[in-house]
C-alpha cells in the first residue's frame, strides 16, 4: 500500500515536472517569437480588423524588407559579441552618395550605367565604413560600442554636409526610373525588394550555418581567447563581420532610397532602436556566440507587426516608442533567462 | 582522533542522504560525521558525489532523504544563506571574490556595518575588524589592497577570513591547494591547523591525496554516490585510497611505452630569449620522445610553452618544427608547422564552454573539412569528431548536442586533447594536462600520451606534479627563472636531484653568449 502510494506520488511529481519542462521548452524555443506573432495578430483582429486584409500584409512585408537587410548585418556583428551602431549613418551616407551620382538633375553620371554605378558606390560606402570600424576595433583594440558610436556621428554628420553640395534642399531628387523600379516593381509578382531581401537572408544564413567563416564567427563570439589559441584568425573574422554589416546596411539603403525615390541624409535616423531591437527580440544574444537568420526574420516581423497595428489604431509616435521599448526590454530579459537557466544556444 | 577531542557529539552528522536529479539517483545514502577540531578529507573521482553532497550541506540543493544535524540540532538549510547563518562556510575552488573591490570591502560585502541607523558605512570599524581578521589568517596586507592584485593563495586566505567573520563552525574547502604554490600551501595548512585547535571542523575536498593525508585526521572516500569507507589517516596510504576511489587496484599508474625515441628531431629550440621570461633556452625533442619540464611555480614553465607556441612575442632565438623554421610564431603558424598546445587554462583558453563537442574539436582544423568555396562538410566533421571522441574514451557519444560546459573536468580535458589530435600534431605541448581531473581520467590521459608517442609524435610535458613528469618522460629538463638548469635521462631520474636542479640558482653567466 505504502509502496504503491509512493510510486503514484512520484509519478505525479514527475508528470508535473515534465509539464513544467514542456512549458519551459516552449518559452525558450526558437519559434516562440513566430508563435507570438500569430497570437498577437489573432488578438488584434477585433480591434484592428484591417490586420486580416491582404493589403496590410503587403505593407508589413514591404516595411520588413529593408529593416530585415540591416538586421542581417547586425545579427552577424552581435554573434561576435560586437555591436554596430553605425548602420544608420551608413544608410544615410550611402543614400546621398548614390543619389548624387545618379540624379538626373546634375548628377555625376547619366545614361543606363548611372544607376548600377551609383549602387556599386553605395555598397562601397558601406564596406568602407565597415572596414574602418573593423580596423579600429581589431588594430587599436577599441570597444565596438565606442568606435561605431563615433563613426555613426561622424558619417551621419558627413551625410548632411555632403548633401549641401548637391542640393539646395535637404534631399536629392530626380533619381532614374531604373533605380526607382527596385522600390515599386515586381518580378513574377514578387516585389524586387522582397527578392533582394530574401536573397540576402539566404546568403547570410548560408555563411553562418555552412561555412568556415560562419564557424569562426560563432567561435570568436563565444570566446575570442580560445579561438585565437585554436588558430582562428580572430582579427580577420571581426573585420569580416563589420564589413558585411556595413555592406548589408548599404544594401538596405538602396531599397529605402528607391522606395522613397529620394536620397536623404536623415534616412536612417530613426531606425537604430528597431534594428538592434528586432535582432534581440528574435533571440540573438547580446552576449555573443549565438544567433540565427531565421530568428532575426521573426524578430523583424514581430516589431513591424506591432508598429503597423499601433499605427492603424492611431497611436501617437510616443506611445509606439514606449511599447516598442517595453517589448525590446522583455526580449533582452528573455535572452538573459535563456542564457542563465537553460544554457540554450 | 575522536577520543582525544573529548567532544561527546559530532559537530556535524550526515545520515543516509539521498538525492536524484531528473530521476537519476546521484547519492545513495551518504553518511559521515565531522567532529569539532578535526579535518575530514573527502575524496573521490569526479562524479562520485562529492559536489552534490557539499551542495546539500551548503544549502544549494535539498536532499530527497536522510537527515543532517549540526551541533545536535536538526539541520536542513533551504538556501546557501541559511547554511551560512547556521555556521557552514563553503570556500569554492573558484573563489567568490570581487577583484575590483578591496580586501575589506570583500570581507564585509554582505553585511556592511552601519553607524547608528544611518545608511553610511562605519569605515573605521571596518578597517579595524578587517585587520583583526587578516591577522587571524596571517595575511600581512593593508585591508585597502584590491583583491585583483592579490596572488591566488592570498585570495583564498581572504575567503577564509570572511568565513571567520561569519563565525563559521564548519569550513568546507573545495580543491584548496590546486592553484597554490608550495609555500602558499604550507601557510594554508598552518591556518587550517590553527582553526582546528579552535574547534572548527574542516571538510577538505581534494584530488591532491598527499595534501589530504598531510592535513586530515580522517579520510572518507566516495564512489558512485556512496561512501566506500572512512578511516583514520594512520591506517591509510595513497595507493589504498586510490584503489578505494576507483574500485580496483591500480598496478601501474603510468603505463609502459613499447617504443623508444627515434633519431629525427621534432622540435629544436635554440637561444630562445624574452626578457624576464626566458633566457637563452635551447633544447631538442626527438620524434617519439616525451620531454618533461619541471620547475617551481613562477619558474617560467608555462611561459616557455607559450613562447614556443607563438602566444607571446620572442626577442631572439629560433624554433624549428621537424626541420622547418618558424619565422614569426603565431598560433596559426605554429599549428601549420605541426605544433599543438594544450593550455593550462582550460576554461578560458582551451574550450568554448558554450559550444558543442563537435564545434570544439573541429575548431583547430576546419579547413580539413572544406568543400567548395569555404563551406564546411558538416557530416565529415561530425563523423571524425565522433571517432576522436571514442578514441579518447569520452563519456558521451552525443558529440553534436552536448555542450562542453556540461562535461566533467576530465571529459573536458579529453575534448581539448581530441581537438588537437585532429591535427595529428608532430609536437604536442601539454601544459598541466591533468590538473583538476580525477585519477581515472588521468590514467586515460597518460594512455593517450603514450599512444601519440608510440605513433611517432613528440610530447613536451609541463606539470607541477613531479611524479607525473617522472612517470611519463624519457628526459626531464628543469627550469628556474626562465633558464634551463638541468637535464636528466630516464635512467638517472632522482626526485631529490630534480628538485635541487629546479631550485638551482641562475646567474648572469650565460649573458655573454646571448
Amino acid at each position: 500500500m505504502l509502496v504503491s502510494e509512493a510510486v503514484s506520488r512520484r509519478a505525479e511529481r514527475e508528470a508535473g515536472r515534465s509539464r513544467w519542462k514542456a512549458a519551459a521548452r516552449f518559452i525558450l524555443s526558437e519559434y516562440l517569437v513566430l508563435a507570438l506573432c500569430v497570437l498577437y495578430t489573432l488578438v488584434m483582429i477585433p480591434f484592428v480588423p484591417e490586420i486580416a486584409t491582404v493589403e496590410v500584409w503587403q505593407n508589413i512585408l514591404s516595411d520588413m524588407m529593408p529593416l530585415l537587410i540591416v538586421c542581417l548585418g547586425q545579427t552577424i556583428v552581435l554573434i561576435i559579441a560586437g555591436i554596430d551602431l553605425s548602420v544608420t549613418a551608413i544608410i544615410s551616407l550611402a543614400s546621398v552618395v548614390g543619389a548624387s551620382i545618379m540624379t538626373q538633375s546634375d548628377g555625376y553620371l547619366s545614361g543606363p550605367l548611372a544607376a548600377p554605378a551609383a549602387m556599386a558606390a553605395m555598397l562601397l560606402v558601406g564596406a568602407g565604413i565597415g572596414l574602418l570600424n573593423g580596423l579600429s576595433i581589431t588594430r587599436l583594440n577599441m570597444p565596438a560600442f565606442m568606435v561605431t558610436l563615433a563613426t555613426t556621428n561622424f558619417f551621419g554628420g558627413s551625410a548632411i554636409w555632403y548633401t549641401t553640395f548637391h542640393s539646395t534642399t535637404t534631399s536629392i531628387y530626380d533619381l532614374p526610373d531604373m533605380f526607382i523600379s527596385i522600390g515599386d516593381r515586381d518580378i513574377a509578382g514578387i516585389p524586387i525588394a522582397v527578392v533582394i531581401a530574401v536573397a540576402a537572408a539566404l546568403i547570410v544564413h548560408g555563411v553562418l550555418a555552412y561555412t568556415i567563416l560562419g564557424r569562426w564567427l560563432y567561435a570568436v563570439g563565444k570566446n575570442p581567447r580560445t579561438a585565437y589559441v585554436s588558430g582562428v584568425p580572430v582579427r580577420t573574422t571581426i573585420l569580416s563581420a563589420f564589413i558585411l554589416s556595413g555592406m548589408l546596411a548599404a544594401l538596405a539603403s538602396i531599397v529605402y532610397t528607391a522606395r522613397l525615390q529620394t536620397g536623404t541624409p536623415i534616412l536612417g535616423e530613426r531606425i537604430l532602436l528597431d534594428v538592434i531591437g528586432a535582432v534581440v527580440i528574435g533571440g540573438t544574444s547580446l552576449f555573443g556566440g549565438k544567433g540565427k537568420v531565421i530568428w532575426t526574420v521573426f524578430g523583424v516581423l514581430f516589431l513591424v507587426l506591432i508598429d503597423t497595428t499601433l499605427k492603424l489604431l492611431g497611436a501617437s509616435l510616443f506611445v509606439i516608442y514606449v511599447i516598442k521599448g517595453s517589448v525590446i526590454l522583455a526580449a533582452a530579459l528573455l535572452d538573459t533567462l535563456r542564457t542563465r537557466y537553460l544554457g540554450v544556444r | 582522533m575522536k577520543t582525544n577531542q573529548r567532544a561527546d557529539q559530532p559537530l556535524l552528522s550526515v545520515e543516509g542522504i539521498t538525492k536524484s536529479f531528473f530521476g537519476v539517483r546521484v547519492l545513495h545514502g551518504v553518511s559521515f560525521e565531522l567532529w569539532p577540531g578535526e579535518a575530514l578529507g573527502l575524496v573521490g573521482e569526479n562524479g562520485s558525489g562529492k559536489s552534490t553532497s557539499m551542495n546539500i550541506l551548503g544549502g544549494v540543493h535539498q536532499p530527497d532523504g536522510g537527515r543532517m544535524s549540526l551541533a545536535g540540532q536538526l539541520y536542513a538549510p533551504q538556501s546557501p544563506r541559511e547554511a551560512g547563518r547556521a555556521g557552514i562556510a563553503f570556500i569554492h575552488q573558484e573563489l567568490n571574490l570581487f577583484p575590483n573591490l578591496s580586501i575589506e570591502e570583500n570581507l564585509f560585502i554582505t553585511d556592511f556595518p552601519k553607524r547608528g541607523g544611518v545608511p553610511f558605512i562605519d569605515r573605521g570599524w571596518v578597517r579595524k575588524r578587517a585587520r583583526e581578521l587578516l591577522a587571524e589568517v596571517d595575511l600581512d596586507l593593508p585591508p585597502t589592497r584590491l583583491v585583483g592584485n592579490l596572488a591566488q593563495g592570498e585570495r583564498q586566505l581572504v575567503e577564509i577570513a570572511k568565513a571567520l567573520h561569519a563565525d563559521a563552525k564548519v569550513l568546507i574547502l573545495d580543491e584548496p591547494t590546486t592553484s597554490l604554490t608550495r609555500r602558499e600551501v604550507e601557510r594554508l595548512f598552518a591556518i587550517v591547523n590553527r582553526l582546528k585547535s579552535r574547534g572548527v571542523g574542516i571538510i577538505f575536498i581534494s584530488h591532491a591525496l598527499e595534501d589530504v593525508m598531510h592535513v586530515c585526521e580522517r579520510v572518507t572516500v566516495l564512489r558512485d554516490g556512496a561512501v566506500v569507507g572512512t578511516d583514520l589517516r594512520e591506517r591509510l596510504n595513497v595507493p589504498a585510497i586510490i584503489s578505494m576511489m576507483v574500485g580496483r587496484s591500480i598496478d601501474a599508474i603510468f603505463p609502459e611505452r613499447s617504443t623508444k625515441p627515434r633519431e629525427e628531431v621534432a622540435l629544436r629550440v635554440r637561444g630562445l630569449t624574452q626578457r624576464g621570461v626566458a633566457n637563452d633556452v635551447s633544447f631538442d625533442i626527438r620524434a617519439g620522445e616525451v620531454v618533461g619540464l619541471s620547475g617551481l611555480m613562477g619558474s617560467g614553465r608555462s611561459e616557455l610553452a607559450r613562447l614556443i607556441f607563438g602566444l607571446d612575442p620572442i626577442e631572439s632565438g629560433t624554433i624549428e618544427v621537424a626541420g622547418t623554421r618558424l619565422m614569426r610564431p603565431t598560433p596559426k603558424a605554429s599549428m601549420a608547422a605541426g605544433l599543438a598546445f594544450l593550455t593550462e587554462d582550460r576554461r578560458n583558453e582551451g574550450l568554448l564552454m558554450d559550444a558543442s563537442i563537435v564545434d570544439n574539436i573541429g575548431l583547430t582544423f576546419l579547413k580539413r573539412f572544406r568543400v567548395g568555396p569555404g563551406f564546411v562538410g558538416g557530416k565529415a566533421l561530425n563523423t571524425t569528431a565522433g571517432e576522436l571522441a571514442r578514441m579518447v574514451h569520452l563519456s558521451t557519444d552525443r558529440v553534436q548536442d552536448t555542450l562542453a560546459k556540461h562535461l566533467s573536468g576530465g571529459n573536458q580535458q579529453k575534448v581539448v586533447i581530441a581537438k588537437w589530435l585532429l591535427r595529428r600534431p608532430k609536437v604536442f605541448i601539454l601544459d598541466e594536462p591533468t590538473r583538476g581531473i580525477d585519477v581515472g581520467a588521468k590514467q586515460e590521459v597518460y594512455r593517450i600520451i603514450n599512444r601519440l608517442v608510440e605513433e611517432g609524435g613528440a610530447v613536451f610535458l609541463i606539470s607541477s606534479e613531479i611524479e607525473e613528469v617522472m612517470g611519463l618522460s624519457d628526459r626531464i629538463l628543469t627550469i628556474n627563472k626562465g633558464e634551463i638548469t638541468g637535464s636528466f635521462e630516464r635512467s638517472g631520474f632522482d626526485r631529490e636531484a630534480i628538485l635541487a636542479a629546479a631550485m638551482a640558482p641562475v646567474g648572469p653567466k650565460r649573458e655573454a653568449t646571448a
